[in-house]
């Protein structure tokens, strides 16, 4: 099952490089990783979404994070109620014809197209997994030719 | 502190030409870090090793990732090429933070000499706080020679690091219920009691309540070995009586140990009966093999304090105490004591002679788990060796450093011919430090160990296990130290004494019996009752 961690960790040289190696000297599955400054630029923030066959081995990956010096606090967003957002920029291949079709998409979806060259068009938008996953369904209709995701990142509410 | 010199690391050196720092030249960066690591295991004190950049540096790797895995506070301070230059495949340059990243429990590179006095303060505290483990400082020689002023930080802000040391109250009480109900309990302890130095209360706890008590190899001589609940040590070589026991316990109660895959075997098939209270530092450690009934988080000592307090009758264990008693009758430690010189009687000599008061060093393999079963350990810090990594040569360098720690205490590292050749070369350490370590070597011309699992395992297809050796003896006396032959059981006894008598580096070569094997064994992802070999 996926997981959505938050990781404040100090803002430190080598920072991430300890977390990732943490990930994979104990083989643990990385699905996506975003990294930020907070509102204080000595701290950082990370969401990780793992991939964990079960509650034994995420209790072992929280444990495991908090261990780390450099880790403040470890948060499973799993467990909590939260908000889940991803931005995706995608260049769409579309027949002239279909260009209205493909416009009237982002009606239902907070996103638009931001520039056509030819007969292809580069959108953005933004959703929790689920609408993404069901933009993509709609565009890749059209023809998906290139796909950049930021990874999930999370707050809780 | 351990170390050597080279090119980075010119400006320490200058500096340690009149410090009063005491240094120890070890003979390769190898020694050094198992110098350090004996030298902590020994004094409960942080060892301290340095080293240059690149080779000296990777040198250090097997040492830290050796005190790393047996929780030892020891600082690896390694030079660095300059700050300007990191990053460009400099003469001897390696990332040796980004190298020793998964093997300590933290790391610096120092790019400010302003930051040093704080990240020598913070590293201290680090490696000998909560669960202990190396700290690597890796120093730029341009750090090492720019001036600042200095301030040392009286205080320490850490705010992502704060182990947690006395246990939760509620838990402890119901440990304590649960303790008092038992009817098969068993006290399984390992090296985080030596660490936390709560040996007093473990033996107030099982003397109280009645409960035998087995170690892990990181365990050994956290309880007295000749104490009547002593079990002696678990898992794969250890005792049937202690194996039995866990198997058949209502309720473990481990405190400091870790659920080793050396200590439970098949891990679906161990202690089937048994609920378990665990007691660690290290969050980490808890329900990562086995499942915790009772976790309690925190100091060994702070705890057992605690539960001590709260047990207030003890268990009915009548039963229990005879039904061990008759495995520890049915299935004693065995070995055939014949004409013939085996290892396990001259351990057991080396036992006698030194009525268990030495501080005991072993390399890997065969020669340790024999000094595990034939040498009873009795106090904490007199029992080092290398546990969770297994690192052949460490047994000679952290006698080494343990002599150094301990200048007035009889250190004697039981070696096998394989090991002693990985770190050889510190004999002229030793002999030049005028540190009177004794080496016995259990010299049977194979890699045993390895061997053993060839003969049981692999058909006796001996692959590479045979040693043509050097006469050690001669190896000694060039060195400057005094070697001493034994090939009769006759001589074992006058050899130990006589070694004990020399003030200098001695080296025994015991001619051992060389086809040996250690007994009782359970072979590996077997349920650890599941014993073979080692009965009369």
């Amino acid at each position: 099952m996926r997981h959505t961690i938050s990781v404040l960790v100090e803002n430190k040289f080598g920072v991430l490089a300890r977390v990732a190696s943490l990930f994979s000297a104990r083989g643990y599955n990385i699905a996506s990783l975003a990294v930020s400054e907070t509102l204080d630029p000595a701290i950082s923030y990370m969401t990780i979404v793992v991939e964990a066959e079960n509650e034994k081995i995420l209790e072992q990956i929280n444990k495991q994070l908090n261990k780390l010096i450099d880790v403040i606090s470890v948060t499973d967003f799993t467990k909590k109620d939260h908000l889940d957002r991803e931005l995706i920029l995608a260049k769409v291949k579309f027949a002239f014809k279909e260009k209205e079709k493909l416009e009237a998409i982002f009606k239902k979806y907070v996103g638009k197209i931001i520039q056509y060259k030819g007969n292809t068009a580069i959108i953005e938008a933004v959703g929790d997994q689920a609408k993404i996953k069901q933009l993509l369904t709609e565009l890749n209709k059209f023809g998906v030719k290139e796909l950049v995701r930021t990874g999930r990142i999370a707050i809780t509410h | 502190m351990f170390g050597y010199p080279g090119g980075v690391v010119l400006p320490i050196f200058d500096e340690l030409y009149e410090a009063k720092i005491k240094f120890i030249l070890t003979r390769h960066e190898q020694g050094a870090a198992h110098a350090a690591d004996g030298y902590a295991r020994a004094t409960g004190k942080v060892g301290v090793c340095l080293s240059t950049s690149g080779p000296g540096a990777t040198n250090l790797v097997t040492g830290i990732a050796n005190a790393f895995m047996d929780s030892v506070p020891i600082i690896a301070i390694t030079g660095q090429v300059k700050t300007n230059l990191i990053g460009n495949d400099a003469f001897q340059e390696s990332d040796v933070t980004g190298i020793t990243r998964s093997i300590t429990k933290h790391n610096y590179l120092v790019k400010d000499v302003k930051d040093l006095a704080r990240i020598i303060r913070e590293a201290f505290h680090i490696a000998s706080t909560g669960r202990p483990g190396p700290v690597v400082i890796d120093l730029p020689v341009d750090v090492q020679s720019a001036t600042t002023e200095f301030v040392w930080p009286e205080k320490l802000e850490l705010r992502s690091y704060k182990p947690t040391y006395s246990g939760h109250p509620g838990q402890i009480k119901k440990a304590a219920k649960w303790i008092e109900n038992a009817k098969c309990p068993v006290l399984y302890v390992g090296g985080g009691v030596i660490t936390s130095g709560a040996s007093v209360e473990l033996l107030q706890l099982a003397e109280k309540a009645g409960i035998p008590v087995t170690t892990t190899f990181m365990g050994l001589g956290a309880f007295p070995g000749t104490h009547e609940l002593s079990l002696g040590m678990l898992g794969m070589h250890g005792t049937a009586y202690a194996n039995h026991a866990v198997m058949e316990s209502d309720l473990i109660v481990a405190i400091g140990a870790r659920f080793d895959d050396r200590v439970t075997g098949r891990l679906d098939s161990f202690a089937p009966y048994a609920k378990v209270i665990h007691i660690d530092i290290d969050p980490t450690s808890i329900s990562k093999n086995i499942r915790v009934d009772i976790p309690i988080v925190g100091d060994a000592k702070n705890i057992l304090r605690e539960l001590l307090k709260y047990i207030k009758k003890a268990p009915e264990v009548k039963v229990w105490q005879d039904k061990i008693n008759g495995w520890k009758q049915q299935y004693p430690l065995f070995y055939k004591n014949d004409e013939a010189l085996r290892p396990q009687f001259v351990i057991e000599q080396i036992y006698q002679v030194t009525k268990g008061d030495a501080i005991i060093t072993t390399e890997v393999g065969q020669n340790q788990m024999w000094a595990c079963q034939w040498y009873k350990h009795d106090k904490p810090r007199t029992w080092i060796s290398s546990g969770g990594l297994g690192t052949m040569g460490f047994g000679f360098p952290a006698a080494i450093g343990a002599q150094v720690g301990c200048p007035d205490k009889l250190v004697i590292d039981i070696a096998g011919d394989g090991s002693i050749q990985m770190n050889i070369q510190e004999l002229a350490t030793a002999v030049n430090n005028h540190l009177p370590v004794k080496i016995a070597i259990l010299n049977n011309g194979y890699l045993g160990m390895v061997r053993q699992w060839q003969e049981l395992f692999y058909k006796k297809r001996y692959s590479h296990t045979t040693l043509v050796n050097p006469d050690f003896v001669k190896l000694a006396e060039s060195y400057g130290a005094v070697g001493i032959r034994v090939t009769k059981k006759a001589e074992v006894r006058p050899a130990i004494e006589k070694a004990i008598s020399i003030d200098n580096t001695v080296l025994i070569d015991f001619r051992v019996e060389r086809e040996e094997n250690v007994y009782p064994m359970v072979p590996a992802g077997e349920a650890i009752n599941r014993m073979i070999g080692g009965m009369a």
